[in-house]
């Protein structure tokens, strides 16, 4: 277990099988470190205080900006801007377009695999503008209908949303493929939740073509409420800000103001500067593993997972071929509820998620009020597969005969 | 299995009701229909009650679930069927109690064989299951109420 020990919760429970990293991740002790250290050697409010302590503070804000801008092959730092988590990146974008381009008449395409926070954000601007909010069906296994969308595309189109990887199917979505068919169709602004992407493949944002692109630290090993977007510079300059206050501002008069310039002009109020510093600890930790092995690891695992769950009776699997899948596994037991699954799993010390993952849209279509979702990351192993097995069976037995859903 | 609180939650009787759901289907005179979901995680039941004034003359369900949600709402209509709404206001307060945890409530009489859930207070994420049946039924009778409201005002003008 190479990676098991660098994460103080997992070596304080050695009994536990930690499969929801989808959902967040758990911690290297090397980011609980900087964040220690930034409030004991560096803390003070950014950007405010023209003593040298807040001056420190400022400069570690801004290098955790420039190291996280780089993991995400950025290199117009300032353009990337933190917010809490992609969510609020994803309501920053959807809000200030809503004002600033979205017209009644112009469409916005997201697709059926969309986490709810890249769904509803759509829908809610599309009803607060009047324009047509449509849906990009799914293959059959879980992938962006390529035809479909396809024919979705046109000089109507304003938006088009789409997240790199499925939170619920572990899709991986072919990115250039989607830009490249969106660019030739329409001026869209494309945003990409990458939410489940940055944290298992190496994202190089300026060559994704993508106008923007939202992530969570939290679920790259960083602490909670820090996550943020990168974008072009040209979108940043032309939306207006999505909030107002301290630091985002350049002049206030008595009946207007003007915004600071980027990053400051999306970043109002104090900012989680300890986060950022995490985050940035977070990103140096996995540049040290390497994103391929990181990538190379996970896809490993789900793949012995999904063979060994596939070889029981009565498993149905979710989602595309191994290959074209990150480190998440979508199921169901035949006869046992997701939840009562996660239930019995618990006893055993294994840890997944049960439900619809914020995927009610593409529950629908699966045609499941839930599935059970096992996800893995680099500290998980084969013990934890094994430890998922063993929990499956003893699930399967107690309720043999049931029937589920009935 | 080995682990005590997990043979406690799944006891026989609870899984018999998962299997064979009592008082499952529609109604043909339901004067209450009440949908209910459990958004945490996807599950839902419709609740229909035959109401004759403040008594539940029939009830029955549908929907899907995990077994918790499943056999809490089989047990619960076979509890409250026939019963007035003064006796099943008690009988909703003490099952509360008993998924929260109050060891008193897991032994009143009063619950019947419902008591078997009182396994889920060691299992926090599970309360929602268990409740979904119970607060569908406290909408219902709420509505039923209102109705009757309605009723007697209509008759006095």
């Amino acid at each position: 277990m190479p990676y098991r020990s660098d994460f103080p919760l997992l070596v304080a429970n050695p009994a536990l099988h930690y499969l929801d990293s989808a959902a967040s991740a758990q911690k290297p002790k090397v980011v609980l470190d900087a964040i220690r250290d930034f409030y004991e050697t560096s803390y003070a409010n950014p950007h405010r205080g023209a003593y040298s302590l807040s001056s420190l503070a400022t400069a570690r804000y801004h290098s955790a900006r420039q190291r996280i801008a780089e993991f995400l092959g950025a290199v117009d730092f300032e353009a990337l801007i933190f917010t809490r988590g992609t969510t609020e990146a994803l309501n920053l974008l959807a809000t200030a377009l809503s004002v600033s381009n979205i017209r009644s008449g112009d469409e916005i395409v997201v697709t059926a695999l969309e986490h709810h926070s890249n769904f509803v954000t759509w829908q809610q601007a599309a009803l607060a503008t009047g324009a047509r909010f449509r849906i990009c069906e799914m293959t059959s296994d879980g992938r962006v209908d390529m035809d479909v969308l396809e024919g979705m595309l046109n000089t109507r189109t304003r938006v088009v949303a789409f997240g790199h990887v499925s939170n619920a199917l572990g899709t991986v979505n072919p990115v250039s493929e989607i830009v490249r068919l969106v660019r030739e169709r329409s001026d869209a602004t494309i945003i990409c939740d990458g939410a489940q992407g940055a944290p298992h493949i190496r994202v190089d944002f300026d060559k994704l073509g993508v106008d923007a692109y939202a992530f969570s630290g939290h679920k790259m090993g960083g602490p909670m409420g820090l996550g943020g977007l990168v974008a072009r510079r040209k979108l940043l300059e032309r939306i207006p800000p999505y909030q107002f206050g301290g630091d985002m501002i350049e002049f206030v008069e008595d009946q207007s103001s003007t915004w600071a310039p980027l990053p400051h002009k999306f970043e109002a109020g104090t900012p989680n500067a300890a986060g950022a510093v995490g985050l940035a600890a977070a990103v140096d930790y996995l540049d040290g593993i390497g994103m391929e092995r990181v990538q190379a690891h996970e896809k490993a695992l789900v793949a012995l997972a999904q063979s060994r769950l596939e070889a029981l009776d009565g498993v149905t699997t979710y989602g595309p071929p191994a290959a074209e899948r990150s480190g998440v596994l979508s199921f169901n037991v035949d006869d046992v509820h997701a939840h009562d699954l996660a239930t019995i799993l618990d006893s055993t010390g294994v840890c997944i998620r049960s439900g619809h993952h914020c995927a009610q849209p593409l529950m629908r279509r699966l045609g499941v009020p839930a599935t059970a979702r096992a996800s893995f990351y680099i500290y998980n192993d084969e013990s934890d597969v094994d430890a998922l097995v063993a929990g499956v069976k003893q699930a399967s037995t107690l309720f043999a005969g049931t029937i589920a859903g009935n | 299995m080995a682990d005590a609180s997990l043979t406690a939650l799944y006891q026989d009787i609870i899984l018999d009701h998962y299997r064979r759901p009592r008082n499952k289907g529609t109604l043909e005179h339901a004067t209450i229909s009440v949908p209910m979901r459990n958004p945490f995680c996807g599950d839902e039941i419709t609740l229909e009650l035959e109401m004759n004034g403040d008594q539940i003359s029939d009830v029955r369900f549908t929907g899907r679930g995990c077994s918790i949600s499943q056999a809490s709402t089989s047990m619960m209509t076979e509890m409250v069927k026939g019963k007035h709404v003064s006796e099943i206001g008690h009988i909703g307060e003490r099952f509360r109690a008993m998924i929260m945890g109050d060891a008193d409530a897991a032994t009143d009489d009063a619950l019947g064989k419902a008591r078997a859930l009182a396994g889920v207070a060691r299992f926090p994420a599970r309360v929602k299951c268990a409740l979904l049946a119970w607060n569908a039924l406290e909408r219902g009778l709420a509505q039923s109420a209102e109705q009757n409201t309605a009723e007697t005002r209509d008759t006095e003008t």
